[in-house]
């Protein structure tokens, strides 16, 4: 068999990618027949800039649920003689399996098209969650900050500023090294950084709900029996039932992540906290006696939301970035794992020569962070109309 | 403003302090130790031998001890061998081994750096040529970066939601989403390979000599710069860091866009070319200011990652390299030098913002 022109290979990528077209269409219908009733998501799509930010996140959303039907070979498997074969080149012996390395292979001859959706699931699996935690951690702690302030603002801040003077690269160098993982260190740390928002969810339940003793009792009770569940599970391996867990390597590699993130989101948190604790609902509520932390969680954050939700966008992006960067210096990731950063940078030896192994990522990354910070941009743009 | 900037010298020093405190305990946790120990005495070395050999160096001490001795302020450890010489920190630093020879503290504040074991040589030595090298770097892409953010910053702000703000800020926002290694493999791939891109088209065409248009490999630049070798890691590194400040130049330009003493220069007749050059520009240059001086830490994850992309060894490269190997005494050095880097930009900052907006007053 010839290999494919470039034609050929972006309409059997079209092909390939079916079910993501059908679920983007189907999502962009319904989501613009009823925008007017979806609040700030459904003005996103009034901006151009903000639908094309929510279609690019939303194809690697897809790309990576769909993965397993996406993906035309096994992305661990080598392929004998298609080491570094050039894009859309057919397999010698295909064996009933898909005839063509799409994308071509890459230096261990395995399928780049397929390790770079896999890889699209690698990073939306973590980079989320890693930025989740970064903000309950961030806001559990910026809005006592700065609506109590004083010495609790002062320790805080300083603790603050002394992890973000850190050096980010040479934290990843000392943090995510192999002799880290086998100390309690990592597990010190997730057994703190976790406990948050676990405690994040207790507070403010129990702040809404504590007039209302059998409904507190319930939702706090749920919310400890889930998240101590899982937080067993995630920060120790204990959890009983196993459905919770992550690999030593995984928790030491969002642990580093979680830790870059949270002291930023803690300082933007205080500076909006500092500004909305002047306003007079705040007044308000403390005149009628509401309790400082009712006050914090549902008075202050709800009217904090458009710039957190921005920067939240903004901040999964960062996260994609840096998991990126762990990859690219093979920190932290295991041999063989199909995430961007460490193709990138299993690709860069032969670059000179066959650029497409690591030019596949390398554009991935880059639509994905794109995507999110047009995203972001957008819903900048529509949050500051009203 | 003395006591405000003695205030933030002090606490500059607990930082850096706390800072250098954690790089030391990182590096040497027992687990380090032991992969030191082997490196320097053999690979396959039993656990008592390397126990034995932890403890002949002096690295059995309680860890705030061992952190005093590096920093210069505690007594470096010595022991008397048999045959009467002498060893100890200070004397294998200085190199003797009579009796008093060699001072009774020597660390960081004595300007005792140790020796580097990747490079075999003092790590005073090591980092001042490497950071001389990155300094180079960060020169060139501090000169091309910044005027090409404010640039493309002021013409997005001047007109706020016209079609060339819109284009620019698009721009902008690309470029933050292009991390270095993104960009890096790209622009490799387009220009600096042999078998792809357009190099090859410019050689069958005749209009370039050797095989490539630019250099992927930028280690001649440490002899002699040209615009060949060095022009992909300086765009590489200026692209990402340029959107940032591009945004927040515009975010201040249209803020005073909107300002009146911009619509009074407007009624008087003031042509749109000389508002913006004379009105606004100066007033819309403080945040910048600010940030591309805050932007200089972030410059350094750059530096790390296009220094190794493109085999340039200045001070990033010494880093990775320092980290991949284990080099406890250089790594430690390097930490100091980022996290001083880092807290000095900020000072300078916070002084420069002061200076230049005089509507703030530091009490």
């Amino acid at each position: 068999m010839d290999p494919l022109n470039w034609l050929e290979i972006l309409g059997r990528l079209f092909v390939q990618l079916m079910p993501v077209w059908v679920a983007l269409v189907a999502l962009f219908a319904i989501s613009i027949a009823y925008r007017r009733r979806l609040g700030l998501y459904g003005k996103l799509f009034d901006s151009i800039v903000g639908m094309i930010g929510f279609a690019l996140v939303m194809f690697w959303v897809f790309t990576a649920l769909f993965a397993n039907i996406i993906i035309t070979h096994d992305p661990l498997a080598q392929f004998s003689g298609m080491r570094n074969a050039a894009p859309g080149n057919p397999l010698r012996d295909p064996a009933g399996g898909y005839e063509y390395f799409l994308l071509g292979g890459d230096a261990l001859a395995r399928d780049v098209f397929s390790r770079m959706v896999v890889g699209a699931r690698e990073v939306l699996r973590i980079a989320p969650f890693a930025a989740m935690i970064s903000f309950m951690i961030g806001i559990s702690l910026g809005l006592p900050a700065g609506y109590i302030g004083g010495r609790l603002d002062t320790g805080l801040t300083f603790i603050a500023n002394l992890v973000l003077a850190f050096p980010v690269i040479l934290l990843f160098f000392l943090l995510v090294a192999p002799e880290i993982q086998n100390t309690p260190i990592p597990r010190v740390m997730a057994g703190i950084l976790f406990l948050m928002p676990v405690l994040f969810f207790t507070v403010l339940l129990n702040a809404r709900y504590f007039t209302q003793p059998t409904k507190r009792n319930l939702y706090v009770g749920a919310v400890l029996v889930v998240g101590l569940w899982a937080y067993s599970g995630l920060a120790f391996n204990a959890d009983p039932l196993g459905v919770w867990g992550m690999s030593p390597n995984l928790l030491n590699v969002f642990v580093a992540v979680v830790f870059v993130n949270a002291p930023t989101v803690f300082r933007i948190v205080r500076g909006i906290t500092l500004d909305i604790k002047t306003r007079d609902y705040v007044s308000a509520a403390q005149t009628r006696g509401e309790g400082p932390w009712y006050i914090m969680l549902w008075e202050i954050l709800p009217n904090a939301r458009g710039p957190l939700i921005v920067d939240f966008c903004l901040r999964i992006g960062y996260t994609t970035i840096l998991l990126g960067t762990l990859g690219f210096f093979g920190l932290g990731v295991a041999p063989e794992s199909p995430d961007w950063g460490s193709t990138i940078n299993q690709g860069r030896r032969l670059l000179t020569v066959y650029p497409h192994a690591a030019l596949a990522p390398a554009l991935a990354l880059m639509s994905l962070v794109l995507g999110l910070n047009l995203l972001a941009d957008g819903l900048r743009e529509e949050s500051l109309k009203d | 403003m003395l006591f405000f900037l003695a205030r933030r010298i002090g606490v500059m020093l607990v930082t850096a302090l706390c800072l250098t405190f954690v790089v030391f305990y990182l590096t040497n946790i027992p687990a380090k130790l032991e992969t030191l120990a082997k490196t320097q005495a053999g690979s396959r070395i039993s656990d008592a031998e390397v126990a034995s050999w932890l403890d002949r160096n002096g690295y059995n001490q309680p860890m705030l001890v061992r952190y005093g001795e590096w920093l210069g302020v505690a007594r470096g450890w010595t022991r008397e061998d048999a045959d009467g010489t002498m060893t100890g920190r200070c004397y294998l630093l200085t190199g003797t081994s009579t009796l008093g020879a060699a001072p009774a503290r020597c660390g960081l504040v004595q300007g005792y750096w140790g020796n580097s074991t990747r490079f075999r040589a003092p790590v005073s030595e090591v980092i001042s040529a490497r950071l001389g090298a990155t300094g180079m770097l960060m020169l060139w892409v501090l000169i091309v970066m910044v005027p090409m953010a404010l640039v493309v910053g002021v013409l997005a702000g001047m007109r706020e939601g016209s079609r060339t703000d819109r284009t620019l800020s698009t721009f902008a926002i690309a470029s933050t989403a292009t991390p270095e290694y993104v960009s890096g493999v790209v622009f490799i791939a387009l220009l600096a390979s042999s078998t792809v891109g357009l190099s090859p088209l410019l050689v069958s065409w005749g209009w370039i000599d050797g095989p490539v248009l630019f250099q992927g490999n930028a280690r001649s630049a440490l002899e002699k710069i040209t615009f060949w070798n060095f022009a992909l890691p300086v765009m590489t590194i200026a692209l990402y860091g340029m959107g940032y400040v591009a945004r927040i130049t515009r975010a201040s330009m249209t803020e005073v866009m909107t300002q009146q003493y911009i619509r009074t220069a407007r009624l008087k007749g003031v042509s749109f070319s000389n508002i913006v050059l004379r009105h606004a520009l100066r007033n819309a240059l403080i945040a910048p200011f600010t940030v591309i001086m805050l932007q200089i830490p972030w410059l350094l994850n750059g530096v790390v990652i296009v220094e190794v992309l493109f085999s340039y060894p200045g001070f990033g490269w010494t880093l990775f390299e320092a980290a991949a190997n284990n080099d406890i005494e250089l790594l430690l050095a390097a930490s100091v030098v980022a996290v001083l880097v880092v807290l000095i930009t900020q000072l300078i900052s916070d002084i420069g913002y002061v200076y230049l907006n005089p509507r703030i007053r530091v009490s």
